[in-house]
């Protein structure tokens, strides 16, 4: 197990044992980094993306749940807070995979072959565009220009970039994750 | 040295080194520009001598920065705080021009946003950025912890009564963020759909309070206008505009990537002198001048000088002086509804034209593609560019995608007309085994 999945794996106990209190399902690590983040702005609900993104990072996901206690943390109503969670391309309000592999779909990509970036990552991993892998190692979505043309195709896998990708890259990312 | 100073944006950027550290930066004069700004100007000096300098916005638009700055209500009745706002979103498709700047020399982007944030007596100043930029998220906020240890930021900058807080706020993917009211709405963490305009953000933007928002690479001029002078910084520009800027290319070419150049230079130079040229067995057919929201321009304008003036006379625009390429064995009809689906999907939604409009864009262009196309389509298209052009939606993003649509059926008009006499003759119809949508290979140069 690598120390990610042991972090993980430590978090998912302790907000398991503090889910028996109704106060909240948020870590308290979770609260005091949502609380950093909105001491730099001049009201609380500003800090929401970030409260989303640090939510996600432990979680994979932004469910139900979690989102009303960030909207209560931050003062805002849970409606309000999923017109922005399901306003951005990467807060998932859904369950996803360990990884998210992005493949950029945009025009210089497009032109340099991300279809069969594409195709290869769909056959390797015996899933269709949007799906997770029955293992829950991965999931495949689409992403706009990832700010690399110069380097089309590009992937991104979890947070790192993959340039001048072709179909063995495609194999070799898979393989360096397995 | 002397090299150096036609580079000041990309100086520090080495092939040998990942960044540019803070030592590597000082050592090239790095911070002198804020040195002179805090201890020998007042915040009306650096707005004048960026005013003088020429400097225009990078983000797309042109517009001159000293003149964007003097909006802001200054002295002591002014409204506060007042903010500074790096607009880092940087997600136009063909864009990769500020990342290099943010990850290989983030202290030049720190320098530029304090001194321009002097500029407008701003004590508050936000880096947007967007949330894939995870490496640039990593070394600005390492960049502006080592800026605070030096007393650049904070209390009382390098001794003076002027204090400026800097954070950087990472966002999580939608190219409408890049639109400055967009970006503010993110910023206070609403839903990202632009404001009207007026009130302009000089006068009321982020909680209401005066905001300038700049592009990053407008910012990383700033401080070497400061350090070396405006008469320095007119003399970088080979046309009408003035100092350098990051060019780039993608596409079918041998050496895509990003040069910095004057203002002025032929996009003939950058095509095939920087660029090497087309890839052996491609030939140019057009080009996307400043990125997926521009106007394609054709081989006939490759003496063009980069310059915003000399683009649009072209029919064009500067934009984000990134190109994308088209070759003669990429489908333009098809290239076209890639963009298209971008902007289709990337509408905020907000006002009905673009909402609408871009979806209908996309199936009528699917249609044409797939041999389901009629003559009239292009008739609809044509009038669909007017519907979502400029003055009739709500932001810049429908015209934005009405760009390249309006000149491929300008450019590329035969290309349209044979998918779609395919269809009415009823002769070499495009096959739709690919239920899924078209694929680049069922319609790759046409056939
Ligand atoms: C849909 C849309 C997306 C935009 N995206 C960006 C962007 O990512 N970065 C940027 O600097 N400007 C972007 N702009 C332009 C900004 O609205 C604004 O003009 C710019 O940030 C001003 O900075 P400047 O004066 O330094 O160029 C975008 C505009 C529109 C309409
Ligand atoms: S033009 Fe499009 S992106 Fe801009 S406000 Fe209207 S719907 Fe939103
Ligand atoms: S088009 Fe894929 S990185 Fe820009």
């Amino acid at each position: 197990m690598t120390e990610d999945r042991k972090q993980e794996t430590e978090n998912r106990k302790q907000r398991d044992a503090s889910c028996l209190f109704p106060v909240s399902c948020l870590l308290p690590s979770e609260i005091e980094a949502i609380k950093a983040e909105a001491g730099h702005y001049e009201t609380p609900s500003a800090a929401s993306i970030e409260a989303l993104k640090i939510v996600q990072k432990n979680r994979g996901w932004i469910s139900d749940e979690s989102l009303k206690e960030i909207a209560a943390l931050l003062g805002m109503a849970p409606a309000e807070l999923d017109g922005v969670a399901t306003f951005y391309n990467l807060i998932y309000r859904r369950p996803v995979g360990d990884t998210v592999v992005h493949y950029c779909n945009s025009a210089s990509c497009w032109m340099l072959g991300a279809e069969k970036v594409r195709e290869r990552f769909c056959e390797r991993l015996g899933i269709e565009l949007g799906e997770t892998t029955k293992d829950g190692e991965f999931t495949l979505l689409p992403i706009v220009c990832l700010g690399a043309c110069d380097h089309a195709p590009v992937v991104m896998v979890g947070e790192s970039i993959h340039h001048d990708v072709d179909e063995q890259q495609v194999d070799r990312i898979l393989d360096g994750k397995r | 040295m002397i090299m150096d100073m036609n580079t000041p944006l990309t100086k520090n950027i080495k092939p040998d080194r990942a960044f540019a550290t803070l030592d590597n930066y000082l050592s090239t004069g790095g911070y002198e520009g804020l040195r002179i700004a805090i201890k020998e100007l007042t915040p009306l000096d650096v707005q004048r001598a960026v005013k003088d300098a020429g400097l225009r916005g990078r983000g797309g638009a042109g517009f001159p920065t000293g003149l964007k700055w003097s909006f802001v209500p200054m002295g002591e009745d002014a409204p506060r705080p007042k903010y500074l706002v790096v607009n880092g979103d940087e997600m136009e498709p063909g864009a990769f021009k500020d990342r290099l700047l943010i990850e290989r020399d983030p202290h030049q982007l720190v320098e530029g946003v304090i001194i321009s944030a002097y500029a407008i007596e701003a004590s508050m100043a936000y880096i947007f950025l967007r949330g894939e930029y995870h490496l640039g998220a990593q070394r600005m906020k390492q960049a502006i912890a080592e800026a605070y240890d030096r007393h650049y930021l904070g209390k009382n900058i390098l001794g003076s009564d002027y204090s400026l807080e800097l954070h950087v706020h990472t966002s999580a993917g939608r190219y409408i963020c890049g639109e400055e009211t967009a970006l503010l709405n993110a910023l206070e963490g609403k839903r990202a759909n632009p404001r009207a305009k007026p009130p302009f953000p000089q006068i009321s933007g982020l909680w209401g309070k005066p905001t300038v928002v700049n592009n990053v690479e407008t910012l990383c001029n700033v401080p070497h206008i400061l350090h070396y002078g405006v008469d320095w910084y007119q003399e970088l520009g080979r046309g009408e505009d003035k100092g350098t800027k990051l060019f780039g290319a993608s596409g079918r070419i041998k050496r895509p990537g990003l040069w910095e150049l004057p203002m002025g230079t032929p996009i003939r130079e950058i095509l095939e002198v920087h660029a090497g040229g087309m890839q052996e067995g491609f030939r140019l057919r057009g080009f996307l001048p400043g990125g997926a929201s521009t106007d394609f321009l054709l081989p006939e304008h490759l003496d063009v000088p980069m310059d915003y003036g000399a683009i649009e006379k072209a029919g064009s625009r500067i934009g984000t002086a990134t190109m994308i390429i088209l070759d003669d064995k990429t489908c333009p009809v098809a290239m076209v509804l890639n963009l298209e689906q971008f902007f289709a999907q990337e509408s905020c939604g907000w006002c009905t034209p673009c909402r609408d409009g871009l979806p209908w864009v996309v199936s009528i262009l699917q249609d044409i593609l797939n041999g389901r196309g009629r003559m009239d389509d292009l008739d609809t298209l044509a009038r669909h560019t007017r519907l979502l052009g400029p003055g009739n939606t709500y932001c810049a993003l429908a015209p934005g995608a009405m760009g390249p649509l309006q000149s491929a059926l300008k450019y590329f008009r035969a290309d349209f007309e044979r998918f779609i006499r395919q269809n009415t003759e009823g002769i070499g119809r495009m096959t739709t085994k690919n239920t899924k949508g078209f694929s680049l290979s069922a319609v790759e140069g046409g056939q």
